[in-house]
């Protein structure tokens, strides 16, 4: 599935990276320890934290991440929207919590 | 494909805003050598770990990469607290780190066991009060 169609299902909103969404979405990764994500995250996997700072960008440019959903409406702060912006690397926000946006990806991809 | 390279990179502790950002531009320096696979991936979490390492603890490091056409060499030198017991770094999940550090979700006791993780061949010392040393071998993908 690519990342474009699971923006419409989970209804999220893009902050950055709308010339990204056409990439194919390997899967999910759930996590807020960055080198969790760093040793067990995939390429192509969106990744869903609660981490909204600059230091998520690096972790998801040097895995390949597909992007990055932030949850409880809780959005990207100003130097992580530019970093992103610069590095292509889509941030999606949604309402719903981590668990929650987490079940309904996984239905989706599988 | 030419696969020899080689250069440092100075790093200053406590400056969390670019953290990570050795790491990319080590990658993607790689990334346009022709390195792919296992090996880039390999690089890119050593570096990455490493450089952090250097921002939480230590005063300033430096990272060296050397590539050869059958390995990536990593040595990182930093000035800094120094490894106290190295058995127990080496040990998923023991940190000792501050609050500070973990809230940003660094110093979850793993960056040193991914390092390792990613390594063929790995060799940490360290002084009290002075510093710590890495040394890393990682093969190039099918040698």
């Amino acid at each position: 599935m690519d990342l474009a169609s699971i923006v419409k299902e989970l209804n999220l909103k893009v902050e950055c990276g709308k010339d990204q969404l056409t990439q194919e979405v390997s899967g999910g990764y759930v996590g807020d320890l960055l080198s969790d994500v760093m040793a067990n995250s995939k390429e192509g996997n969106l990744w869903i934290t609660r981490q909204t700072h600059q230091n998520i960008v690096a972790v998801a440019s040097l895995k390949e991440l597909a992007g990055i959903i932030l949850v409880q409406g809780k959005g990207p702060e100003k130097d992580t929207l530019e970093k992103a912006s610069k590095e292509g690397i889509p941030l999606l926000v949604t309402d719903l919590h981590t668990f929650e946006v987490a079940g309904k990806l996984y239905k989706l991809l599988s | 494909m030419n696969l020899n390279y080689e250069n440092s990179f100075t790093i200053e502790g406590g400056n969390f805003e670019d953290a990570g950002k050795i790491a990319v531009e080590i990658k993607k320096t790689l990334k346009n050598m022709g390195i792919t696979g296992d090996t880039l991936r390999k690089t890119a979490i050593a570096t990455y770990e490493s450089e952090i390492n250097i921002i939480s603890y230590a005063k300033r490091g430096v990272i060296n990469v050397r590539v050869t056409p059958e390995c990536v060499f990593l040595n990182i030198k930093d000035e800094g607290p120094g490894i106290e017991d190295i058995e127990m770094a080496m040990r998923e999940g023991y940190s000792t780190a501050s609050y500070r550090i973990r809230e940003l979700g660094f110093g979850a006791g793993m960056g040193i066991p991914n390092i390792k993780n990613c390594s063929d061949d790995f060799e940490l010392t360290s002084e009290v009060n002075k510093g710590t040393h890495l040394r890393i071998v990682i093969n190039m993908n099918n040698s």
